[in-house]
């Protein structure tokens, strides 16, 4: 495939690893680096990036999963909403194990919700049409990549005049979550990777605070691994030179201003939210969209009663401190043991791109041959 | 966070509702163009164009000069890592 | 005395009378009714109609509540038998490259070749949802008997079962197979050891993506096709040549990594694939990208796993690739010793990483 497997080149990869290598002796100390963004968490374990970096440079697995972060509370919302008896509620398929304070959405559909797995909200309008006396429902969830979409389709359901279709808005917001983690006295990090996607749509002036009020480097990066590898490179590069400046490694898609219709959809339909509660990491202020009240008719807030409580995080889990890359995964009491996949506790271990699922899943090899090398005790697999 | 792969737009479906097939590795979709459109750049221009898909929205262009830039970095580096 | 002997006119419209009565019929329904699952005429009709006249062989024409088959013919054949079941409730029942009919004899002939074993004979059993159309049913049973023949093996037995509408859907077919083993053969999952090479013949993924694709509600259009396909010909070839093998399995549900995972686990070894080896479609690949998915987790219904000491892998590989159902065949990975139970991919760059178990299904992502 074009754009794809050239940036999975092994020789390329190799070069890269090489010239990574050669840096790292002269930064003279471990390197600490976050992926912010959850898909590049996928990809580091999906190809074993950890695994041939060198040992001094460490990866951060940061909060960027939009599934991982929404809390317990809204999930119970979601799943109040599917029950309605005159609800067809749609959704990625991502959300379906995310567990709620009691129940998933995959148990909600065992237990006779009509629950449809989609792959774009556009397709939602279509059952709309075809259900006009059901009430359809869509689930929309993710960072600014995804944001946009939320929003054009609520513009066609405006301009075509569909009655029987709502948006239950829980978009988030990477700019204030980094700036939350960013604050957190416990995290110590060198630089980094910032989200390639999210860019696209945002471009890269939003990241400038970070290198001019936190003093960090970062670099917008693809997806793929040769993406990674050199952003790695152009991280080390900066932190060699003693530089932090906001640098693009995805110029084929990112662009400095981002994507102008798509920012201006968003603007149109949505208002940001005073504060957004994300699992783990607590209240943000800013830090979500909802719909603006022109456009109400389409917002489930407005349309259904949701319970709106606020449940706490599970006292063994962890999720906190490995969101904000204070705990690597296997750090977590619980993790491997108590929660696995099957029985996850913290939504790390439900998406597949969560930290702690990731890990289990294709990390903990690697882990077990890191631990066996460094001669301290092997963890549990 | 935010799946998306590049896809080549083949066809333009429906020009008023901003439609059109992607190809992405022999598979085909119909996307939603709005993103990539404007009064300079009208649907009918954005066929052979690769862009990337993200849940069935065309979100940007692919710039196929920069990315052939960034792989002749890489190529560069790889060969002097060859001869060295 | 014959009560039909008293007036001769009489007695001959009793004679067509029953002759009628005795007489095959056809069904002239449009739709499956509770009736044809009430024991009586109806059903009657019904298994004449579609599955008696269509299976035609001379254990299921006697139309006995069982099928009998003598043990001498089945021993000159080998020294066991093999015996296993597979329901299958695919949906949509008629996808590209095949239909829920084909499936439920390839798979179960596959089950049972995959020991060794040559598969002789099939049950039959359905399921049938109120006001299925006849004409789906039939299609379904022409296509059983066309794999059936093209895999030289008779339906021996069925049942019919109507269950109420919204009770099932549409249709559901069980199969159980019977087949001999040749003497000599022992392949099991246990037999695994480090040093043994696995080989797959073929690509990987396409049944799986072919069904997602034809349930139509992610809006991807391809050309894939299942590659359901019965096996048992294929791993005669292979046992012709190499009687050692040491496990072989179809990889169905759950895919590629599943077997590796069970193989792994059975054995107490541990599975290094290499990720590059292993075939797969561009098609395949780009649903993937899509959705998020990984292909090592796809169904197949016609791919044939096999783990064979490495002094036996040239010949054994060459004789899969010889064969129509293993053209693709290829080595994609070895076993070693150590970690135990686990299966690891070696990625393009040289690094490992687990493959593990799946947890439930594989849903689509978008992040």
């Amino acid at each position: 495939m074009k754009y794809v497997d050239e940036f999975r080149d092994p020789h390329k990869a190799e070069a890269l690893l090489w010239q990574i290598e050669k840096l790292c002796p002269i930064l003279e100390k471990p390197i600490k680096i976050m992926e912010v963004c959850g898909g590049h968490t996928h990809s580091i374990f999906k190809y074993g990036i950890e695994e041939v970096l060198p040992k001094a440079i460490e990866l951060i697995h940061g909060p960027g999963c939009p599934v991982c972060v929404m809390p317990k509370g809204r999930l119970d919302d979601v799943i109040a909403i599917s029950q309605n008896p005159n609800v067809i509620f749609a959704t990625f398929g991502d959300a379906m194990r995310v567990p709620g304070s009691k129940t998933s959405l995959l148990q909600a559909k065992a237990q006779g919700a009509d629950i449809r797995m989609l792959y774009s909200p556009l397709d939602s309008l279509k059952i709309a049409k075809d259900n006009p006396d059901k009430e359809v429902v869509f689930f929309a969830l993710g960072f600014e990549t995804t944001a946009p979409s939320t929003a054009f389709t609520i513009l066609q359901a405006a301009a075509e005049n569909i009655n029987n279709f709502s948006m239950f808005c829980n978009h988030v917001l990477v700019i204030p979550a980094l700036q939350a983690l960013l604050d957190n006295p416990d995290l110590q990090l060198d630089g980094f990777i910032g989200p390639g996607h999210v860019s696209m749509v945002i471009g890269t002036d939003p990241y400038q605070f970070i290198s001019r009020q936190y003093h960090k480097p970062i670099v917008i990066s693809g997806f793929e691994p040769l993406d990674i590898l050199q952003s790695i490179w152009m991280l080390l590069q900066q932190l060699v030179d003693n530089r932090c400046e906001v640098e693009n490694q995805y110029n084929r898609l990112v662009e400095k201003a981002g994507n102008k219709v798509a920012i201006a959809a968003m603007n149109k339909v949505f208002e940001v939210r005073e504060t957004f509660d994300w699992r783990g990491l607590g209240d943000i202020p800013d830090s979500g969209f909802k719909i603006r009240s022109e456009y109400a008719q389409f917002d489930a807030e407005h349309k259904f009663t949701i319970p709106n409580l606020k449940v706490a995080d599970h006292k063994a889990c962890q999720c906190g401190e490995i969101l904000k890359g204070v705990l690597k995964p296997w750090q977590c009491k619980v993790f491997g043991t108590a929660c696995t996949p099957e029985t996850p506790i913290g939504t790390c271990m439900v998406s597949s791109e969560g930290a702690c699922a990731a890990y289990y899943k294709y990390g903990r090899f690697s882990q077990v041959v890191k631990e066996r090398e460094t001669g301290k005790e092997r963890v549990k697999v | 966070m935010c799946l998306g792969i590049p896809g080549q737009i083949i066809e333009i479906t429906d020009a008023n509702n901003k439609l059109a097939i992607v190809d992405i590795g022999g598979v085909k979709r119909q996307v939603n163009i709005t993103c990539i459109i404007d009064e300079q750049h009208p649907p009918e221009n954005c066929i052979g164009e690769w862009v990337l898909v993200h849940v069935g929205f065309a979100m940007n262009r692919i710039n196929e000069k920069e990315a052939a830039e960034t792989l002749r970095l890489l190529q560069e580096i790889a060969e002097v890592m060859s001869t060295g | 005395m014959n009560i039909f002997s008293a007036n001769s006119s009489a007695n001959s419209l009793f004679q067509k009378i029953e002759q009628v009565r005795r007489r095959r019929s056809k069904v002239h329904d449009t739709n499956i009714t509770l009736a044809h699952g009430s024991g009586g005429k109806a059903m009657r009709d019904l298994i004449d109609d579609i599955f008696v006249s269509n299976f035609d062989n001379p254990i299921l024409s006697q139309l006995e509540d069982q099928a009998t088959f003598n043990l001498t013919s089945l021993m000159q054949q080998g020294d066991r038998l093999a015996f296993t079941t597979d329901s299958y409730v695919v949906d949509p029942l008629f996808f590209p490259g095949s239909d829920i009919g084909e499936l439920a004899v390839n798979g179960t002939i596959n089950d049972l070749a995959v020991s060794g074993a040559k598969p002789l004979y099939l049950t039959c059993s359905v399921i049938l949802e109120e006001g299925l159309p006849i004409e789906t049913l039939r299609r379904v049973a022409n296509s059983m008997q066309a794999a059936a023949k093209k895999a030289d093996i008779q339906i021996v037995t069925g049942d019919t079962k109507v269950v109420h509408r919204g009770a099932a859907d549409k249709l559901f077919i069980n199969t159980t197979g019977i087949g001999v083993i040749r003497p000599g053969v022992a392949i099991s999952a246990h037999n695994i050891q480090p040093k043994d090479v696995v080989i797959i013949n073929g690509e990987l993924g396409n049944h799986g993506t072919a069904i997602l694709i034809a349930r139509g509600e992610l809006a991807l259009e391809t050309d894939i096709e299942s590659d359901c396909q019965p096996l048992h010909d294929l791993v005669e070839t292979i046992l012709d040549i190499c009687p050692e093998i040491h496990a072989m399995r179809d990889a169905t549900r759950g895919g590629l990594a599943t077997v590796l995972n069970e193989f792994a686990l059975s054995s107490n070894v541990a599975i290094r694939v290499n990720e590059q080896s292993i075939p797969i479609r561009e098609q395949v690949k780009g649903v993937c990208e899509i959705l998020g998915l990984d292909p090592l987790y796809l169904a197949n219904e016609g791919k044939l796993v096999v783990v064979v000491g490495r002094e036996n892998a040239d010949k054994v590989l060459s004789a899969m690739q010889s064969h129509p159902a293993g053209k693709n065949s290829c080595i994609i990975g070895e076993v070693i010793s150590s970690p135990p139970g686990i299966v690891l991919l070696k990625t393009i760059f040289g690094a490992e990483r687990i493959v593990d178990m799946l947890v439930g299904d594989q849903l689509p992502r978008i992040c």
